[in-house]
């Protein structure tokens, strides 16, 4: 009896749970990717104690793959002979790590999955508990297979109503970002539901969980449906029968109501994800780089949108358009689909999969005065390369419009929605 | 007794450590670069026992462990805030980083105040003005990680379990 997160630590814990106790709960996987996963072996190292269970820990190269430098290439060498060592089985260089748990199959309904990156909070699209945590405690979980929560408590993100045509769920999201502030679900965890949720499908629904962690939640859940069984079930490898997890009389801190279809295109300006604006007061904003990609945005249905919108044009010649596919399947499949020929054609650079623009490694750094437009989540200082660039983000539609005009510009006009 | 170092609002950890710093995890090649963006003569005058005062939110943003290791690197003995980011929260707490939560001390300290922190009791005092304030209690199992030292060292003479009992 209670919100989504209680329901699912409930079921781990082998008994009823509230918001406030504390619990040693036994963890399903544990994830970490180039950038975290030094730590954690410097961690296990110290604690000096075997791995618990091989099959529960997953990692990934794609912070800085293909390796930019000498430093970024000794550290992949440094993992792979970590498991190699360890004979660990799930280890995969194939696109961004959140993206890669999905597909993989790692995560379903009532899964309790850690994994040392901030966005860890993505696995709630398909109805299970992620956290981001620091790369100590996935050490200690590799050791241990255990980790202690907080039950949360839980805010309700009410969605209503259907958005117009040009808003997608970015949109939605930046603007729960606005509203909420960053500290705005700290502690918390954020479930997202309502009509508009229901009738979405799985590559918009995953936004909201990801930027979650925008708003500082522990997590962000939404309760696992025919939609969630439908891609468990085609899109992965994963084994049912999967059980559709929903909040039973729960009690709420606190719900919030948004009519969808009320929102604009949003973006959210320098230099924070809460400094959301509607589209129109920044339209016309100088571009130097409109970059596509990360966990957030850089789906194959992400990928159509743009592509959608940018066949037969050209992008402006003067701004850098670089498309990241989430992942080497989403690679893959738009290859085979046409897609980036067709983004090629209006010139735009694709790149390997991967994380390195997101944090300012390689693939799409910014020099000192330069503005970006993004798909991504994050727009703090520097998170893009020079502490004196600007990043904004956006839906991929609005990404797609302003790399034809290098300028800020409204989907809604590409897609012929306003005159 | 340290010199307090203030710090605003949502100081996430790009700005206590930027990703392009996060190639290594030695802790004193971290703390040369930690706080550069907002706050370069940081690294420069930081000395052992200075406290960080901060405001609410401190640490939010990445999972990357970097942040706290670069702030414990550059020897301040604590930080205070109002609070904290989750992952940050954990992160301190198990690499045996001092954190107190006192809204009360953040909104009356000023940079360059002198500052004594008695860890144990959650007391600080300030030197420079006289006042006293007390930061929230930790739970008991968070106590037990930060007198051991961190997570790590708990682990190597404790099993997990012992956490909540």
């Amino acid at each position: 009896m209670g919100t989504l997160i209680e329901e699912i630590f409930g079921r781990r814990a082998g008994r009823p749970v509230q918001a406030g106790e504390i619990l040693l709960l036994d963890v399903d996987y544990i994830m970490s990717h180039d950038n975290t996963t030094p730590l954690a072996i410097k961690a296990f190292r110290d604690i000096g104690k075997p791995i618990h269970d091989k099959n529960r820990i997953v990692l990934h190269l794609d912070h800085a793959y293909p390796a930019p430098n000498v430093l970024a290439a000794e550290n992949h060498k440094k993992i792979i002979e970590f498991v190699k060592e360890q004979d660990l089985p799930h280890f995969f260089h194939q696109g961004v790590c959140h993206q890669v748990m999905l597909e993989e199959g790692f995560i379903t309904p009532g899964a309790i999955v850690i994994g040392a990156d901030s966005h860890s909070n993505t696995y709630g699209a398909m109805g299970a508990f992620g956290a981001g945590l620091g790369s100590t405690e996935i050490g200690v979980a590799w050791v241990t297979g255990k980790c202690w929560f907080k039950v949360p408590e839980t805010i309700r993100i009410e969605l209503k109503g259907k958005a117009q045509p040009g808003v997608y769920a970015k949109d939605v999201m930046i603007y729960i970002a606005g509203m909420m502030g960053m500290d705005g679900g700290t502690y918390r965890s954020v479930e997202f539901g309502g009509e508009y949720i229901d009738n979405l499908p799985m590559h918009e629904r995953i936004i909201f969980p990801n930027m979650s962690t925008e708003i500082g939640a522990k997590c962000g859940l939404i309760a696992a449906d025919d939609v969630t069984i439908d891609y468990l079930e085609n899109q992965t490898p994963a084994k049912g029968p999967f059980e559709k997890i929903q909040p039973v009389n729960p009690r709420y801190e606190r719900v919030i109501e948004i009519d969808v279809a009320t929102l604009a295109p949003q973006v959210a300006c320098h230099p924070d994800v809460d400094n959301a604006k509607p589209l129109t007061e920044v339209e016309g904003l100088e571009v130097h780089e409109v970059y596509i990609g990360t966990c957030t945005n850089a789906r194959y249905e992400d990928l159509e949108i743009v592509a959608n919108m940018l066949k037969g044009k050209k992008v402006n010649p003067h701004t850098r358009v670089i498309v990241t596919p989430a992942s080497n399947r989403i690679y893959k499949k738009a290859l085979n689909n046409g897609l980036i020929e067709i983004l090629m054609d209006a010139g735009c650079t694709v790149t390997g999969s991967g994380c390195g623009a997101c944090i300012g490694r390689h693939g799409g750094i910014l020099a000192a005065g330069e503005r970006a437009l993004t798909t991504m989540n994050r727009n703090f200082i520097g998170r893009m390369g020079s502490p004196l660039s600007e990043v904004y983000l956006a839906s991929p539609a609005t990404a797609a419009a302003t790399a034809l005009t290098g300028r800020i510009t409204d989907p809604r006009k590409s897609l012929e929605l306003i005159s | 007794m340290g010199k307090a170092w203030t710090f605003g609002e949502n100081m996430n950890t790009d700005e206590i450590i930027p990703g392009r710093y996060n190639i290594t995890i030695d802790p004193l090649e971290l703390a040369k670069n930690v706080f550069c963006e907002v706050k370069p003569e940081y690294a420069k005058n930081v000395k052992p026992g200075d406290v960080i005062v901060g405001g609410q939110n401190f640490g939010c943003g990445s999972s990357r462990e970097h942040a706290p290791i670069a702030i414990k690197g550059s020897q301040a003995k604590c930080i205070i805030a109002p609070s904290f980011a989750r992952i940050f929260f954990r992160n301190c707490i198990n690499i045996g980083l001092p954190i107190l939560e006192c809204p009360d001390a953040v909104a009356d300290i000023t940079e360059g105040d002198e500052v004594d922190v008695d860890l144990a009791t959650g007391q600080i005092f300030n030197r420079t003005n006289g006042h006293q304030y007390q930061a929230n209690a930790l739970p008991d199992f968070v106590l037990k990680i930060a007198e051991a030292g961190g997570i790590v060292n708990f682990l190597k003479t404790h099993d997990i379990q012992e956490l909540m009992s």
